[in-house]
């Protein structure tokens, strides 16, 4: 199949039936609508099940059922919906099952508005629920790596038995890129046969439960999620270096969307001769802060420039990367504006020109 | 290399769809292409435009605040878009629904009476196509081959004349844009 151009709502959900989703449960919500709409068509077309549910809590509710039946099952909505969604995860990451989340973010807090934001960074990484719980969130720049990161996504959840989350702001949503489906290749199916819920003829009961009154009963699930994230820590951090060899003099942090506004400043400043690069998590829970530091921490890099759509959340994850040995600083736009290239070649400009080697 | 234009005008215009088309004609000559619409709070009857890049390496911003190239179907898109065009670029103005050209030197601009050269061939719904067909030839974005064989593609699977009727308003602006010299302005 050649590379079809598809917006990325809709790329989102062929993604899914790529991957082998067998149920699909949303509430419709701007900016990510359409995924909803495709999946409408196309979930019983490769006989899965689609249902409108009446609210984002019963939608995530329906998730926690069908994967403790040991069904394939994914979600999609934007911030407020995924705040309603919270529950839910605890009680997934609590029972130890997988699902995916997908999150195309718009501008908050409140209602806000439906324009493009990753106000949600924090809630995602985390945790928008109760407890001692962690998702494994993956944060795509571009189409065609919201796809492949979408299939990916199924295939961790099963690994770690963990909810798995993607984070698009509303751009990634809402944009058209051509995109290539031939490469990707369907998870195999996790073997769900010793705990799902699949009717319990001829053997014992299979009980999937959050509630655990034993304090030493709980603690064990508590060591055993804390043991599921360290291992995500040393076997999922993805991340992407543009122009960092050699380490540049300014070196930018940035992730989806934002990442690649950061790209296009990055040529110009470049094209000026400026010493610039940047570094794009890919992974933001479990973040990548020892390959962060490699970089930032090379004696040639001066300053560190955080760009996010929000008034610096990734900035935190950063900060603690850093641990204080380079002076950092933070662009933000709010409101559902996408900073511009200039934006970022101005701000960068201001930590170059101090007549300190701006210059190669 | 990358080349950018914004489309813009008023909801069922066919904007969008342009856009998209154009999008594709930029794939199928191998380029990488982005197609961005205006997505947010608008009313019946308000501005609808989307921003198409094509560029022979990875697209960075999908967000263009100085496109090259702007095409604007109404009055409130030329008063929106205009003053945002690159100075040296091209601004492509609907003259059947725009009576004024932008007050600026530096940039090129040509009329093309889209809605009259749409009706004129009994096809006023096209009036994106014949915009197209104009926009293609004049800027070369894309080549006209690749946009007519992505026209083929596209609208070839409609029933009845539909693609004969396309690729006709589709040359009418394709004329309409190299053709007459007293509608440019340098």
């Amino acid at each position: 199949m050649p590379k079809k151009l598809m917006k990325g709502n809709e790329a989102l959900g062929e993604a899914a039936i790529v991957a082998g989703a067998q149920a699909y449960f949303c509430y419709p919500i701007t900016p990510q609508t359409e995924i909803a709409e495709y999946l409408a068509k196309r979930m019983p077309e490769v006989g899965g099940v689609f249902v409108q549910a009446e609210s984002e809590l019963a939608a995530s509710q329906m998730i926690f059922g069908a994967a403790a039946a040991g069904a394939r099952v994914f979600t999609t909505s934007s911030s407020p919906g995924i705040s309603l969604m919270g529950e839910a995860m605890s009680y997934i990451t609590a029972a130890e099952l997988p699902a995916v989340f997908i999150n195309i973010m718009r501008c908050g807090p409140g209602l806000g508005g439906i324009l493009p934001s990753q106000g949600d960074y924090l809630q995602a990484v985390k945790g928008a629920g109760h407890g001692d719980y962690k998702l494994l969130v993956l944060a795509p720049s571009t189409i065609q790596e919201a796809v492949d990161l979408t299939i990916e996504a199924f295939r961790l959840a099963d690994k770690y038995r963990n909810p798995v989350m993607i984070i698009g702001d509303g751009l990634i949503g809402q944009m058209m890129e051509p995109v290539d489906f031939e490469s990707c290749t369907k998870p195999p199916r996790l073997d769900c046969s010793a705990w799902a819920t699949t009717g319990c003829a001829g053997r014992e009961p299979h009980i999937v439960k959050t509630l655990f009154l034993d304090p030493n009963v709980l603690e064990e699930r508590n060591r055993t999620l804390k043991a599921k994230y360290e291992r995500m820590t040393r076997e999922e951090i993805r991340f992407e270096t543009y122009c960092c060899d050699p380490p540049p003099d300014l070196l930018f942090a940035a992730y989806g969307t934002t990442a690649r506004v950061v790209r296009t400043a990055v040529d110009h400043l470049r094209e000026e001769g400026a010493s610039v690069g940047m570094f794009r998590p890919i992974s933001v829970y479990p973040f990548p802060d020892d390959a962060l530091r490699q970089v930032a921490h090379h004696p040639a890099v001066r300053n560190v420039l955080v760009v996010e759509m929000s008034m610096g959340q990734m900035l935190e994850d950063v900060q603690s990367a850093l641990q204080g040995r380079r002076p950092l600083h933070f662009y933000g736009r709010g409101g559902g504006n996408v900073p511009a290239p200039e934006e970022l070649i101005d701000e960068a400009r201001k930590l170059l020109g101090n007549g300190h080697g701006g210059k190669r | 290399m990358q080349r950018e234009v914004t489309f813009a005008g008023f909801g069922g215009q066919g904007i969008m769809t342009a856009g998209k088309l154009l999008a594709l004609a930029g794939m199928a000559e191998g380029k990488e292409v982005c197609w961005i619409p205006s997505y947010g709070p608008e009313m019946r009857g308000g501005t609808a435009y989307c921003t198409v890049v094509v560029a022979d390496r990875l697209i960075g911003s999908p967000i263009v605040n100085d496109p090259e190239n702007v095409f604007a179907f109404n009055r409130p898109s030329l008063d929106k878009f205009a003053p945002r065009v690159r100075p040296g670029g091209l601004l492509v103005i609907n003259s059947s629904l725009i009576d004024v050209q932008s007050p600026r030197h530096d940039i090129t601009q040509v009329l093309v009476p889209c809605n009259d050269l749409a009706n004129q061939l009994k096809n006023g719904r096209s009036i994106n196509i014949v915009g197209l067909g104009a926009f293609v030839a004049r800027s070369g974005m894309v080549s006209l081959e690749a946009q007519r064989s992505v026209l083929h593609k596209e609208f070839g699977r409609k029933k009845g004349d539909v693609l004969a009727a396309t690729l006709e308003v589709f040359e009418a602006g394709v004329r309409a844009a190299q053709g007459d010299k007293e509608t440019v302005r340098a």
